[in-house]
C-alpha cells in the first residue's frame, strides 16, 4: 500500500542518518520510523531541512504507554507526526523512554513542540531535556500524578467540591458511591477457536476464516 | 513633624515591573475558559501566558476505557461547534485500521454534512469575532442561520448539536425523505445572507482597523508553530487535505482553497468567508450527484443490521446484541488518520491491540497548535489586539483542552 516515493524516502533517511534511526516500518501505507532517543534533535533537523524529506511541520508529539515492556527501552513511547508539505508525505518518529530518562526537547527544531511536550510530561511524566517551560498544561494546579498512565485510575484520586460552610472549593479523596464497574465485554466465543473443547477432538478445528464464511451461509 | 525625612531617590530611570493582568477565565472574548496571563509594558502585551485545562475532561483516558462504539460521541463533545467533522477523523481512522471501505453514498453523506459543519463552524466564527471588535450585528444574524443549519443536523440524527451520526462504516441512518431538497433550498439562500455579512464587514471601517496588519504571521512561521486550516491558508501557504490527502470521495468535487496573503487577522477572516461559498459550492454537488445504495458497509460485524430485519431474523438480532454490547475488534496496528476540519487539521493517532477498545486514542487539534502560538503573535501589540487575535485563531476550549 505505501508509495514508492515513500519506501525510497524510508530507505534514504536510513543512509542519511545511519545509527540513529533504527528501523523504519510501513503500516496501512504509513512511514513509521524507530529513532534513538539521543538522536532525536539530529534527526528532526535533518527531516525538517533536507530537500528529499521537506518535513517543515510538527503535527503532533504524543505519548504512549506500556507499562508490561520490559527491557531497557522503558515504558514510554513518545511519537512524532511529521507532514511535509513539499512531498505531501507523512512520517512517524518513535522514541522511546522510561520514567528517569529525559528525551532531548525538539523546541528549538520546531517552536510548536513547546506544548506538546508540556503535555506529554503532564500526562504520562516523560521528561524533556532543554524545554524552557516544562510546566503542568492541562491538569489543575497542584495536580500529583500523571493521569494517562495506565497504572492511574480512571476515576483519580482527588474530587472537588464547593463547601458551602467554608465557602470555598475543597479538595477531598474521591469517594465512589459504588465501585467502579470495568465491565469484561470480550466473548469467550470468538477466541476460542484454538482452544480443545471436549469432543471437540475428533474434527479438525476450523480455521476462524472457513468458520466465518459457513456463519455468513447460513 | 519629625526632624528625620527621608529624601526619596527618584530617578529618570526608575523601573517598573512589567504590569501583569489577569484575562479570564470568565470573559466574554475568551471564547470559553481561557486564562490569560499577560504581562503588560503600558498598553503593550509583552508576554502573554495561556492557561488552559479549565475544561480538560480526559477524553483520550475514557476513550482507552471504552469500546470503538461507545468512543465515538466523545469526539462530538469536542469542538462543540462542527461536531461532525470531529467524527469523521475518528470514523476515518478506525475504519483504515479495520481495512474497509464506505460505501459510495455513506461517503457523500458524510461531505455533506462535513461541509455543513465548515459553514456552521465559520458562521460563528466570524460573527463572535466580528462581536468582539465590536460589531453585534452579525452575531445576530449569524445565530439565525446556524439554528437552520442545525435543524438538518437534528433532522438525519435527532440531535442538534451531539450528533453521533458518523460511525466506522458509514453513517447511523440514511437520510430522511425530503432533506435533500430542503438543504438545497437553504443552500441556495445563503449567499444572501454570507453577502450580507460581508457588506457589514469586510470594508467596514473599524473592523479594518482593528484587523488589518494586527497579528501578522509569515509563512515561515506558520509552518514553525505547526499552523493548519484558515491559519495557514491565511499565511498565503496553499495547503488542504481535502485537496493534498483528500478522504472520502473529496477528489470528486469541484472547489478552489481560498489563500491569504498578508497573514494577518483580516486576511484569516477573508479565507473563511471564501470557504463558505466554496462548501456551498460542495453541498451543491454532493446533494446533485448523491448516489443511490446503502449508507454504511454491508458487514453485520461492523455496521448493525436493519431494524425491520431484527424483527424476524434471529442472527440480525444477535449481531446486533453483540456489536452494542462487545462491540468489534480492530486488528492491531496504529494509525495517524487527519481531516481537514474548519479549524485545521483534526487528527485522530489510534492505537489498536486487538481488542474491541482502543490501546490509545490521542486527538490532536488544531486549536491547541494554534492557541500556542498567541505568545508570539500578541507580543509588541495592544491588549485589545490580543482580543483580535484570539477572535481570528478560532479556538473552542472543548477540543483544546480535551
Amino acid at each position: 500500500m505505501a508509495s514508492d516515493a515513500l519506501k525510497d524516502l524510508a530507505d534514504y533517511i536510513i543512509e542519511k542518518l545511519a545509527g540513529s534511526v533504527l528501523s523504519s516500518g510501513f503500516y496501512k501505507g504509513e512511514l513509521g520510523l524507530n529513532a534513538k532517543r539521543e538522536d532525536i534533535v539530529r534527526i528532526l533537523s535533518f527531516m525538517r531541512d533536507d530537500k528529499e524529506c521537506g518535513f517543515r511541520v510538527l503535527v503532533d508529539i504524543c505519548g504512549v504507554d506500556y507499562p508490561d515492556r520490559v527491557g531497557e527501552e522503558g515504558r514510554f513511547d513518545v511519537v512524532y507526526n511529521l507532514l511535509s508539505l513539499r512531498h505531501n508525505h507523512r512520517a512517524r518518529v518513535k522514541v522511546s523512554t522510561d520514567e528517569q530518562t529525559p528525551v532531548p526537547s525538539v523546541v528549538e527544531v520546531f517552536s510548536t513542540a513547546g506544548w506538546f511536550e508540556r503535555e506529554v510530561w503532564d500526562m504520562y511524566g516523560v521528561m524533556f531535556a532543554g524545554n524552557p517551560d516544562l510546566r503542568r498544561i492541562l491538569t489543575d494546579y497542584g495536580f500529583e500524578g500523571h493521569a494517562q498512565r495506565k497504572d492511574f485510575p480512571l476515576t483519580g484520586y482527588v474530587e472537588l467540591r464547593y463547601d458551602d460552610e467554608l465557602k470555598r472549593v475543597v479538595y477531598e479523596p474521591v469517594k465512589l458511591t459504588q465501585d467502579f464497574r470495568q465491565f469484561d465485554t470480550l466473548s469467550p466465543w470468538e477466541g476460542m477457536t484454538d482452544v480443545q473443547l471436549p469432543g471437540d477432538e475428533k474434527a479438525a478445528i476450523p480455521a476462524h476464516g472457513a468458520k466465518r464464511a459457513a456463519k455468513g451461509g447460513v | 513633624m519629625s526632624a528625620e525625612r527621608k529624601d526619596i531617590d527618584i530617578v529618570e530611570e526608575t523601573q517598573i515591573k512589567p504590569y501583569t493582568m489577569n484575562f479570564g477565565p470568565q470573559h466574554p472574548a475568551a471564547h470559553g475558559v481561557l486564562r490569560l496571563v499577560l504581562e503588560m509594558e503600558g498598553e503593550i502585551v509583552e508576554r502573554a501566558d495561556p492557561h488552559i485545562g479549565l475544561l480538560h475532561r480526559g477524553t483520550e483516558k475514557l476513550i482507552e476505557y471504552k469500546t470503538y462504539t461507545q468512543a465515538l460521541p466523545y469526539f462530538d463533545r469536542l469542538d462543540y461547534v462542527c461536531p461532525m467533522n470531529q467524527e469523521h477523523a475518528f470514523a476515518l481512522a478506525t475504519e483504515k485500521l479495520l481495512g474497509i471501505t464506505v460505501p459510495k453514498r455513506g461517503q457523500y453523506i458524510r461531505v455533506l454534512f462535513c461541509e455543513l459543519g465548515r459553514i456552521l463552524n465559520h458562521i460563528l466564527n466570524i460573527t463572535t469575532f466580528a462581536l468582539d471588535v465590536g460589531a453585534l450585528t452579525p452575531a445576530l444574524w449569524g445565530f439565525e442561520e446556524r439554528e437552520k443549519g442545525m435543524e438538518f443536523y437534528e433532522r438525519v440524527c435527532g440531535a442538534r448539536l451531539h450528533a453521533n451520526y458518523f460511525r466506522p462504516g458509514g453513517v447511523s441512518q440514511d437520510l430522511p425523505a425530503g432533506l435533500l431538497e430542503d438543504m438545497m433550498e437553504w443552500v441556495e439562500e445563503l449567499p444572501k445572507f454570507l453577502t450580507d455579512v460581508e457588506s457589514l464587514l469586510t470594508e467596514n471601517r473599524i473592523f479594518k482597523q482593528r484587523t488589518v496588519d494586527i497579528g501578522a504571521v509569515s509563512k515561515e512561521d506558520a509552518l514553525d508553530w505547526g499552523f493548519s486550516g484558515p491559519m495557514l491558508r491565511g499565511s498565503g501557504v496553499v495547503w488542504d487535505l481535502r485537496k493534498n490527502q483528500p478522504y472520502d470521495s473529496y477528489e470528486e468535487f469541484d472547489f478552489d482553497i481560498p489563500v491569504g496573503k498578508t497573514g494577518d487577522c483580516y486576511a484569516r477572516y477573508l479565507v473563511r468567508m471564501a470557504e463558505m461559498y466554496e462548501s456551498i459550492k460542495i453541498m451543491k454537488q454532493a446533494i446533485e450527484k448523491m448516489p443511490d445504495g446503502p449508507s454504511r458497509v454491508n458487514d453485520r460485524k461492523i455496521a448493525p443490521p436493519p431494524r425491520a430485519e431484527m424483527k424476524s431474523s434471529m442472527e440480525a438480532m444477535i449481531h446486533h446484541f453483540k456489536l452494542f454490547s462487545e462491540g468489534y475488534h480492530v486488528p492491531a496496528g496504529e494509525t495517524y488518520t487527519a481531516v481537514e476540519a474548519p479549524k485545521g487539521e483534526f487528527g485522530v493517532y489510534l492505537v489498536s491491540d486487538g481488542t474491541n477498545k482502543p490501546y490509545r486514542c490521542r486527538i490532536r487539534a488544531p486549536g491547541f497548535a494554534h492557541l500556542q502560538a498567541l505568545d508570539f503573535m500578541s507580543k509588541g501589540h495592544q491588549l485589545a489586539d490580543t482580543v483580535s487575535i484570539i477572535g481570528s485563531l478560532d479556538i473552542v476550549f472543548g477540543e483544546i483542552d480535551r
